[in-house]
């Protein structure tokens, strides 16, 4: 697979911020699938760090990925949000070269994806501990350093520059098995980034770690974007994305189905909307048909409207009065992007 | 609640294949193994190869080999064999020939029937005017000699009639003929030979069994003169030590290095395969990384098992050095090779775990770790030789027994390379399923 370099490339086309179908009343508002068109823009597309072309991924009759289309900019750290098996590992996966595409492109810096230059400018932290539990933490920098080209005294730098980073200079002797959790995290992205890559790819860096190395690890991010690094980081902390990444892609069903900032997101999803929760006393089915004759949904015994005015409120309980319905708790929430993602994603469980 | 932790158990053992293999498979495989060695399944007895030189091509001799040829559990050579249908004989085997090829390990026994054995056919011992066969053996096979020795003397009761005749007519005509007083005396005086022969019998047994063996001596047992003669591992020490350093040493080198390979399924567990095959690393290279160090790791083993039996067994390790080197090499390569092609067919530890024992066992047993081939029905000595076990050992002990050079160990070095480079690279097709899909 070549790079992007050759390639004839279509009209620019805005990627986000057109996931969804604006119908004006905020009740209404859905999702429609993935972005339109999906190449990137053309005159960033030699410069672009990553650039994803109609990527689409097929295991038998399972459709992995079906047509994604991504470009993440110089610098940018690129929420990858999504529902578990909603391709985002497949995504991942296809840009390391550990999942061949069955049909689009990957192109890094204009080369393709398993071309040695893209090896080298690309750095992975996957979600497991990709470590040997046996070495010492100095030992697995330098194993993994070794494995992607360096030695000698760039391979000593970059380990120091790594213990660093990681804030493990002080356990460099000690064996990766013997580390805690919030450690063997650290030195996981570590050994991701062993080689300095222009463009790293973190998949859940912060699973099952405490508030303090969460922090660490937020620090660590922040390190490398002030670096210039380009980032694309998977989670499903949404507060994660909304405080790390400048843009967010949400994937379902291996599609992008919106992209875009936080606030971007937001604004598309409900515009100046909000969302009232409120629990009642009360026969289940009167609630039920309440609920429902005010365009509402129950999720765990709890309505949920959205609303574009606050006096809306009013007329809601109102009706719910006549209904013969106990008011128990209500309350108006400013929509945020777990908002966002469970809007356009849904709550049925996916596993 | 006894019964909630039986039916807990027994629906993990159910899912847990390798555990089912280990628990019922393994039994049943070792079982039919070794009744097919001892049991006497198929062909109960062992054949044992027995090379002769007629040097008399008398009457008497030429029956004698006939009535060994009808023995079912020799197999005679009086030349050796054709290595294919169409090639050209080869000349009969001398007795320089065929001691060599004891030495070389072709046989274990070989004959020498002397020039003028037809005379004399049957001699109460060496000094009864007979010619002495001569019997040469390779010490390692401590069955063989004792077994050949014994079918001699029956072979020579039942195959001679006219010449075991014509010798009763000479010793009723030396010792009965007229019965003058003359010859009493006369088979009173040959009569107290005998005895004096029985005596001097009787002494040999008591210090042949109370000395140390040297592996030769008369074997006055019947009535044919037999003078048997060790031809290989006459100076050994120890004789079974090199067989059980490289026997066993083999055997565990093959669980070390399936266990060592193992590391591929640590390694996918843990994502680790994953990042490093994002790297720069590819499978094929990762693949030779592992196989080099699974080399080097059983090599370093034999190394310590041989100097183990140098230290503690008195093996002669230092006069053997360029053959253990490359027979150790080779024999590591191919274990090692085999241990990459268990890791890659396998999916878990566990399974790699179940599969390596079953067929390491089996390996082992029939490929002669567990006890020599040589004992093992031919059937089941031809299997051994699909074991890098067989080949292994047959190596090492034409370098430490046979004290063979370098030089005459091809068979089992390209054998054990072949091996290894095919297993190596069924490995790596097998591999293909850890890289990119």
């Amino acid at each position: 697979m070549g790079g992007f370099i050759d390639v004839e490339v279509p009209p620019p086309v805005r990627i986000g911020l057109s996931g969804f179908e604006e119908k004006g009343e905020c009740k209404r508002m859905t999702a429609i699938g993935s972005i339109a068109g999906g190449t990137a823009e053309s005159g960033a597309i030699t410069a672009a760090p990553l650039v994803i072309d109609s990527l689409v991924k097929r295991f038998g009759k399972l459709t992995a990925l079906g047509g994604v289309s991504l470009e993440l900019h110089t610098g940018e750290c690129l929420g990858l949000l999504g529902p578990n098996g909603a391709g985002k590992s497949t995504l991942i996966r296809s840009i390391v070269g550990r999942v061949i595409p069955s049909e689009g492109r990957v192109a890094v810096f204009g080369a393709s994806a398993s071309s040695a230059a893209a090896r080298r400018d690309l750095g992975w932290v996957p979600q497991e501990l990709a470590l040997y539990p046996r070495l010492t933490v100095k030992e697995n920098l330098a194993a993994f350093g070794r494995y992607q080209g360096l030695s000698g005294r760039k391979l000593a730098e970059s380990v120091a520059w790594c213990l660093d980073w990681a804030a493990l200079k002080d356990r460099a002797g000690d064996l990766a098995k013997g580390l805690s959790g919030g450690m063997k995290r650290r030195l996981n992205m570590a050994a991701g980034i062993i080689h300095r890559p222009r463009i790293v790819l973190m998949d859940e860096p912060t699973v099952g770690v405490d508030p303090q190395s969460r922090n660490r690890i937020f620090e660590m991010i922040e390190a490398l974007r002030a670096e210039g690094t380009s980032i694309i980081y998977t989670t499903h902390y949404m507060e994660e994305a909304q405080r790390l990444c400048d843009r967010v892609a949400i994937i379902d069903h291996g599609r992008i189905i919106a992209s875009g900032t936080s606030d971007e997101l937001i604004a598309n999803a409900f515009a100046k909307c909000s969302q009232v929760l409120a629990r009642f006393n009360g026969s289940a089915s009167a609630i039920s048909a309440w609920t429902e004759r005010h365009g509402g949904k129950l999720v765990d015994s709890t309505a949920e409207f959205t609303i574009e005015n606050s006096t809306e409120i009013v007329g809601l309980l109102e009706d719910a009065a006549k209904a013969g319905l106990v008011l128990e708790d209500v309350s108006l929430r400013r929509p945020n992007l777990e908002s966002v993602f469970l809007h356009l994603t849904g709550r049925e469980l996916r596993d | 609640m006894i019964f909630n932790i039986v039916r807990t158990a027994l629906i993990a053992l159910k899912r847990d294949r390798a555990a089912l293999a280990l628990s019922f498979i393994l039994p049943i495989a070792f079982f039919s193994i070794f009744a097919t060695i001892f049991g006497g399944a198929h062909d109960s007895t062992p054949k044992i190869k027995v090379i002769v030189v007629d040097q008399d091509q008398s009457r008497a001799s030429k029956e004698l080999v006939k009535g060994l040829e009808r023995e079912s559990s020799l197999i005679l050579y009086t030349r050796p064999p054709a290595e294919n249908k169409n090639a050209k004989p080869q000349p009969d085997y001398t007795a320089a020939t065929a001691e060599a090829a004891v030495k070389a390990g072709d046989a274990p026994v070989a004959l020498i029937i002397p020039q003028g054995f037809g005379q004399h056919p049957v001699a109460f011992g060496p000094d009864a005017g007979g010619s002495e066969i001569q019997l040469l053996n390779d010490q390692s096979d401590m069955i063989a000699p004792q077994m050949v020795a014994g079918l001699l003397q029956k072979a020579a009761m039942t195959a001679m009639p006219a010449a075991m005749a014509e010798q009763g007519m000479k010793y009723t005509d030396k010792y009965i003929g007229g019965l003058t007083e003359a010859q009493r005396k006369q088979m009173g005086v040959n009569l107290k030979e005998l005895q004096q022969l029985e005596d001097e019998r009787d002494a040999d047994r008591k210090s042949e069994a109370g000395g140390s063996d040297s592996g030769s001596g008369f074997d006055g047992g019947g009535i044919i003169a037999v003078k048997s003669r060790a031809v290989v591992g006459e100076n050994k020490r120890s004789p079974m030590v090199s067989f059980y350093a490289a026997a066993i040493g083999v055997m565990f080198l093959l669980f070390t290095a399936s266990g060592s390979a193992g590391s591929l399924l640590d390694e996918q567990d843990s994502g680790a395969l994953d990042r490093v095959l994002s790297s720069r690393v590819t499978m094929t290279k990762l693949l030779a990384g592992k196989l080099t160090y699974n080399t080097m790791l059983a090599f370093v083993q034999l190394i310590v098992m041989f100097l183990w039996g140098w230290a503690v067994f008195k093996l002669d390790l230092f006069s053997h050095i360029p053959g253990f080197v490359v027979m150790g090499i080779c024999t590591a390569f191919a274990v090692a090779a085999f241990g990459m092609l268990l890791a890659s067919l396998c999916q878990t530890r566990a399974q790699l775990g179940a599969l390596s024992t079953l067929l390491i066992l089996i390996m082992s047993s029939i490929g002669g770790s567990m006890f020599p081939r040589y004992l093992m029905p031919e059937s089941i000595q031809k299997a051994g030789l699909f074991t890098i076990n067989a080949w292994a050992i047959d190596g090492f002990t034409k370098v430490f027994w046979r004290d063979l050079p370098v030089s005459a160990l091809w068979p089992q070095v390209s054998v054990l390379v072949v091996v290894g480079v095919a297993l190596f690279l069924i490995a790596r097709r097998a591999a293909r399923r850890w890289e990119a899909t």
